[in-house]
């Protein structure tokens, strides 16, 4: 029996990958998108419910939630990738876009697992992967907003972990280093760069790469994995 | 409903939710003690119970709340 497999921000960078893993996988995947047009294989793929959504909008992901199950079942898997960032230095950085990025990254990850695990729960199965960043460890200079959103979806993934561990239900963080998504491929060459080169693998990952580890979590074989944090960054982040 | 007929309902719930067999449901019955129910079983019948009797109970009404007694007056007191 297929599982429903419920993704944000799946039309492209890591998300699409992660919607490719799971179909490989047999999967039927719910892929959520908001501003970035999915690619038309996705969209006319029988095993893939496209649904537009604003993961800031609890009303929108409770609708979606609604149009999914009605697709493919109860959700089994839930992907929290959708994030944004609006950089820049603290002293110059407007309430809006930290308001913009805690809202979209955290309380976002709050509204989605709450609206999964309440099916979860009866389900007693149930798989929870929230994409963070390896900056919720290192830091980024100009992305206050953004590294605190991603310690904070640590927090929340733990915390879960341990209230939903007797029902089967696993709740795990990736942490991504940077991945050739538009996020990083559209910053300066040099920092490009400079960032292949602080990372040992020298080099900056393939969105699968972070895909596959999302999947791996997101499968049976994963199964006495919960409150863990994976950090899939060709070594960026190791010894933190 | 009256008062028989809504127990029943709250039974059923109850049983369905916390895994326990009906005549486990008494009135005296102490979630944690006599139906081994944890604090997410808690949970987890409240929702069913909201979306059952079609009521809504906040968080902090639970305090307090032991036995099967107790929660049953706390929903059914919500329905008229």
């Amino acid at each position: 029996m297929p599982r429903n497999v419920f993704v944000t921000g799946g039309a492209t960078g890591i998300g699409q990958a992660v919607v490719r893993a799971f179909l490989d996988s047999g999967d039927r995947v719910t892929l959520c998108y908001r501003s970035s047009q999915p690619p038309e294989d996705l969209l006319q793929h029988e095993r893939v419910a496209a649904i537009k959504l604003d993961v800031t909008s609890s009303a929108e992901i409770d609708a979606a939630f609604a149009e999914s199950e009605e697709r493919f079942g109860p959700v089994a898997v839930l992907v929290v990738n959708a994030g944004a960032t609006a950089d820049g230095l603290m002293l110059r950085m407007s309430d809006n876009a930290w308001n913009t990025t805690i809202e979209t990254n955290l309380t976002a990850s709050f509204h989605l697992t709450k609206r999964a695990t309440a099916t979860m729960v009866r389900q007693r199965y149930g798989r929870i992967i929230l994409v963070s960043s390896v900056v919720a460890f290192t830091g980024s200079a100009g992305q206050v907003n953004y590294a605190a959103s991603k310690a904070g979806m640590v927090g929340l993934a733990r915390s879960l972990a341990r209230e939903l561990a007797t029902r089967s239900i696993t709740v795990n963080v990736v942490a991504p280093g940077a991945v050739a998504t538009e996020m990083v491929l559209s910053l300066p060459d040099a920092r490009q760069a400079a960032i292949a080169k602080e990372t040992p693998m020298g080099r900056i990952a393939e969105a699968k790469e972070i895909a596959s580890a999302i999947a791996f979590l997101g499968s049976d074989s994963a199964s006495f994995i919960t409150g863990a944090v994976l950090a899939v960054d060709g070594g960026l982040s190791m010894g933190l | 409903m009256d008062q028989q007929a809504a127990f029943e309902k709250f039974k059923e719930c109850a049983v369905k939710v916390l895994g326990v067999t009906p005549d486990q449901v008494v009135p005296t019955a102490r979630f944690a003690e006599d139906l081994d129910a944890d604090s997410l079983d808690l949970v987890e019948l409240v929702m069913a119970l909201e979306d059952e009797f079609g009521v809504s109970v906040d968080e902090s009404e639970l305090e307090g709340v032991e036995t099967v007694q107790q929660s049953f007056e706390l929903i059914t007191g919500k329905m008229e």
